[in-house]
């Protein structure tokens, strides 16, 4: 079977597992979210070389700008996606230059600072975002005017992964494209890079605005899924998984934040059903396992497919 | 406005104590450590089972924790850590995050979720004037304790042979092993002194930081701050960057209460844009 | 450990089998979402332990219906509560949603309550508005402004004239402000200055040394179970029980979880609250020693009991209605239901399905060695004064 026949496998079992689950749309629907977040963190670590704490700050702002413009009279999901996509994306332009330059650490301080900086700003500003109790009174209007987000998540599972499939073929055209190319390039070697005539800084600039797009979109997602936007959107730990869920399904090849997501949150489902109190102890095992054992070695066979994949594509090194 | 310095001097001390250990950690073997605050836990929780149950007086605690969370350490290195070191960071991170929720979770399981309350002796409660201040006594005590410590740190790695080799490995782990320096053994020390030191941090700050199964959590982006700030490649440097830090944090929430923690993070990423390795970094290392 | 994991491996497969098989019409199932890790865990043990206990002693019938509880952990954190419940109500199809450790998540719950008709049952958070939030919605718990009253009343009419407030940046935190500065005033009373301390990682310190600064007489407190020895420890450590300031508040800052660990500076505190673990009742007298024997020794605090009328109103709702779980008339059952809790004469207003109880002013003092939060004077049959202005 080729690269090409898995990635149609992947994405009809995607489609394929809410209509065999009707009973866990819910989750799969956060799954979905999750995996946009960490598909737009993969844009960054995996193909810029850009590391993030921080990452939240992005889907924090979408979710509210989504919750905000619910709430104040624009109801229609997908316009309110778009707009809060683009207000991510300029705090996203913003902030960019702040990483533009320091080692792995200072990035990650300087996007966590970033970061918490906004949720001090959240909660500031109670009278707008509500504060500590959170966004109440966030409506949402049927979907293509159709479809009411229902109580049992069809309408938000439906909605949510497919945002992700199109953002994640528009992801996969941007990182094929000249452009991903030189992103490897700055990546790889940022010096000699530059020195074949490839404006690093600019790139970085596009690619962290795109990448902050994306997380806009997440938060966005569930903002408009659940109704409902609390402070905990731009809470460090959100930050601090997304990276582990990328680091977990593996960075470098789009589809780790997908899978990294699926194991991340089923894990942390089917532990928290099982010892509601202690289920933290046994992610922490898994994690300490997995390091253990080999995250290399995990993910090698995903790697593997990934690898023929680049290479089926005529005119492209795998790098 | 004396006392708030003042107060954030303690605040400041107790930060150093508990993450300078993360600061040789990451400087030395270039290992981030997002355990380290588990360590501090420990010490806490030593130190509170120790007075509860038995009734150890507190000042007694503090070596114990000391040396307890330091053989803990020791043990961790030895058997789990030293085989990540060559990892990338990422398997670091995930690694210790790992620990840390174990470590949350181990204690939630058997001492419960509340609050720990450390009953301080009669001689270390209360205020005292100094020089027309009002400071409190145990405040003072954690200055002195802390000040002697950073002092006798100080002499260990300028004037002792460990010190000198310590220091070149720091420098250029590369080339100090080139001239037959057992960087590894020198690392598994520092690395269980590092940890007792944040076990006597954990002892004195549960006190005034609060000491509960999420401290390693909720102090994790403190200790970061301070490694980060105040650079990696000297004592000194964290230990300013633990006193501006501890000093900003409290001033900011007296004159500021609005703002919260805004005003770190801001002095944070704004250090870090003017100075990216650290506002206290020798000018040649890392 | 690990013998917990497979009673609950093999818990979770009985549960799976249930939840699809045909015992279905003959079980009801309660879904409690409490916060059982993260910062606010105290109260999920507290109330998770009541609960327990209360289907231990009343056994696990009711109207010929076997009553099933369903635990989940929400970290305290809103959207996984709310993802909870809609999962709780879909998959599991449970009659009541009960437990809700804060505010903000219990908010965020309340327009699941009303889309799937299913009653929420709030153990614990505290601020006003969350009865209005959905008709489905009954609370066991308390309201800030019901414990902040008497406690206004006693220190207007005990030669207090200067308070300043400190409370937790929160919707109960804002309530509790809010009525203790309208009510005081009112009473000739003057309100300098008025402290917020955000939720998350609190550090009272700085604040506590604002108050000092001000010199007031009193020092009105609300800070969210578990987090009161903190303040207790550092008002003391600030020398303001020196300085000759009260240490006044709602009950909350002397919780009884952990009121004893905290030592001789909570002696002398008082509050008003409308449960003590000292309260001299029989039916108190025997809910403690139950709850002490079955919860390994803790103490009951106010959650625990708010927990425990919980399931009480659960369980009499389902009798009056003989086991039907339509949630409109499980809701109408519970209005003007009224009972004596181990609290005292408690009741549900029928109008605004909002506790009705007595909040009695205490004192910590010293009582066979460990330290309690002794009654002294009652508020008879207190209404949530903030829906009662409307």
């Amino acid at each position: 079977m080729t690269s090409r026949h898995w990635e149609w496998v992947f994405w009809i079992a995607a489609i394929a597992i809410p209509l065999l689950f009707p009973s866990k749309l819910l989750l799969i629907n956060e799954i979905a979210i999750l995996a946009l977040f960490a598909l737009s963190l993969d844009l960054l670590l995996g193909y810029a070389g850009i590391v993030s704490l921080g990452h939240a700050a992005f889907f924090g702002v979408g979710a509210y700008a989504a919750g905000l413009l619910a709430k104040h009279g624009l109801t229609e999901p997908v316009s309110g996606l778009l707009l809060a996509s683009a207000a991510a994306a300029v705090i996203g332009f913003l902030s960019s230059f702040l990483v533009l330059r320091g080692s792995d650490l200072t990035r990650l301080m300087v996007t966590m600072g970033v970061a918490l900086m906004l949720l001090e700003v959240a909660n500031r500003f109670d009278t707008i975002t509500g504060g500590a109790d959170g966004l109440q009174g966030v409506t949402m209007g049927p979907l293509l005017g159709l479809f009411r987000f229902d109580l049992y998540g069809r309408t938000a599972c439906a909605y949510s992964l497919t945002t992700l499939l199109v953002l994640f073929l528009v992801a996969r055209r941007i990182v094929r494209s000249p452009f991903g190319l030189s992103l490897r390039a700055i990546k790889g070697n940022r010096l000699r890079a530059t020195a074949v005539g490839v404006p690093a800084d600019a790139r970085l600039v596009t690619v962290y605005t795109i990448a902050a797009a994306y997380a806009g979109a997440a938060g966005a997602l569930l903002a408009q899924t659940t109704q409902f936007v609390s402070l905990d959107v731009l809470d460090f730990h959100r930050s601090a998984d997304v990276l582990l869920v990328l680091v977990l399904g593996g960075s470098g090849y789009l589809y780790g934040g997908l899978i990294g997501a699926a194991i991340f949150k089923l894990m942390q489902d089917g532990l928290a059903a099982w010892t509601p109190q202690y289920w933290q102890f046994w992610i922490g095992l898994v994690l300490v396992l997995i390091v253990m054992i080999g995250r290399e070695r995990l993910s090698a066979g995903a790697r593997r497919i990934w690898a023929r994949l680049a290479r089926q594509h005529a005119g492209e090194q795998p790098s | 406005m004396l006392t708030i310095l003042f107060d954030g001097l303690a605040y400041g001390m107790i930060l150093f104590v508990l993450a300078c250990g993360l600061a040789v950690t990451l400087g030395l073997m270039n290992f981030v450590n997002l355990a380290h605050g588990a360590f501090a836990m420990a010490g806490g929780y030593i130190t509170v089972l120790l007075m509860g149950r038995l009734g150890v007086p507190f000042l007694w605690c503090l070596p114990i924790a000391f040396i307890a969370t330091a053989l803990v350490g020791a043990v961790l290195e030895r058997t789990l850590y030293v085989h990540l070191y060559s990892r990338p960071h990422l398997d670091h991170v995930l690694f210790t995050i790992g620990l840390v929720f174990m470590a949350v979770a181990a204690i939630d399981y058997f001492l419960g979720a509340q609050q720990q309350i450390i009953r301080l002796p009669q001689a270390l409660q209360g205020r005292i004037e100094v020089f027309g201040i009002s400071v409190g006594i145990y405040r003072l005590f954690v200055i002195g304790v802390c000040g002697a410590l950073v002092v006798i740190l100080q002499s260990i790695l300028a004037f002792t042979r460990f010190g000198s080799r310590l220091r070149a490995a720091v420098d250029d782990a590369r080339v100090a092993r080139g001239l037959g320096i057992d960087v590894n053994a020198i690392f598994a020390l520092t690395f269980a002194v590092g940890s007792g030191l944040a076990g006597l941090g954990g002892a004195l700050g549960a006190e005034i930081l609060g000491l509960d199964p999420t401290f390693p959590l909720k102090f994790m982006i403190y200790f970061l701050i301070v490694v980060t700030v105040g650079g990696t490649t000297s004592i000194t440097g964290p230990f300013l960057a633990s006193i501006l830090l501890g000093v900003a944090d409290v001033a900011g929430k007296y004159y500021m209460p609005k703002l919260g923690a805004f005003v770190i993070y801001a002095l944070m990423v704004g250090v870090l844009l003017w100075r990216p390795h650290g506002l206290f970094t020798r000018r040649g290392a890392r | 450990m690990r013998r917990r994991a497979v009673l609950g491996a093999i818990g979770s497969v009985a549960l799976a089998l249930a939840s699809g098989g045909a015992f279905a019409q003959d079980t009801v199932k309660v879904g409690l979402i409490l916060p059982m890790t993260g910062p606010f865990a105290s109260t999920g043990r507290q109330i998770e332990a009541a609960v327990k206990l209360y289907m231990a002693q009343h056994g696990t019938t009711v109207a010929g219906k076997k009553i099933e509880l369903i635990v989940k952990d929400d970290t305290g954190v809103a959207d996984v509560t709310k993802r909870l419940a809609q999962e709780l109500v879909v998959n599991d199809k449970v009659a009541f949603l009960a437990g809700f450790g804060l505010t903000p998540l219990a908010l965020a719950t309340a327009p699941i309550a009303t889309e799937a008709k299913v009653p929420q049952i709030i153990m614990a958070a505290g601020t006003s508005i969350i009865t209005e939030r959905s008709p489905f919605i009954v609370r066991t718990s308390f309201t800030l402004p019901q414990n902040t009253l008497p406690i206004a009343d006693w220190a207007a009419k005990n030669g207090l004239k200067k308070v300043v407030t400190l409370v937790t940046d929160f919707g109960p935190g804002l309530d509790a402000e809010k009525t203790f500065e309208e009510l005081f005033t009112k009473a000739g009373g003057t309100v300098p200055e008025k402290l917020r301390v955000p939720l998350r990682n609190p550090d009272f310190a700085p604040f506590l040394q604002r108050a000092a600064d001000a010199k007031p007489d009193a020092l009105f407190v609300f800070v969210p179970s578990g987090a009161g020895s903190a303040v207790m420890k550092q008002f003391a450590e600030r020398g303001l029980d020196k300085a000759g300031i009260k240490l006044i508040g709602t009950g909350d800052v002397t919780d009884d979880d952990i009121l004893n660990d905290m030592g001789d500076v909570a002696l002398g505190a008082i509050t008003s609250h409308h449960y003590s673990t000292a309260h001299n009742s029989p039916e108190n007298k025997a809910f403690v020693e139950a709850f002490r024997k079955a919860a390994g020794g803790m103490r009951p605090n106010f959650m625990a009991v708010g927990g425990w009328d919980g399931m009480h109103l659960i369980y009499q709702a389902l009798t009056k209605t003989a086991g039907k779980t339509d949630g409109e008339a499980l809701v109408a059952a519970m209005k003007g239901m009224a009972w004596t809790s181990p609290r005292g004469p408690i009741s549900i207003d029928p109008a605004t399905r909002e506790i009705v109880q007595n909040v009695y002013v205490r004192k910590v003092e010293r009582v066979d060695g460990q330290l309690f939060n002794v009654e002294f004077a009652t508020f008879e049959a207190v209404k949530d004064p903030a829906k009662a202005a409307k």
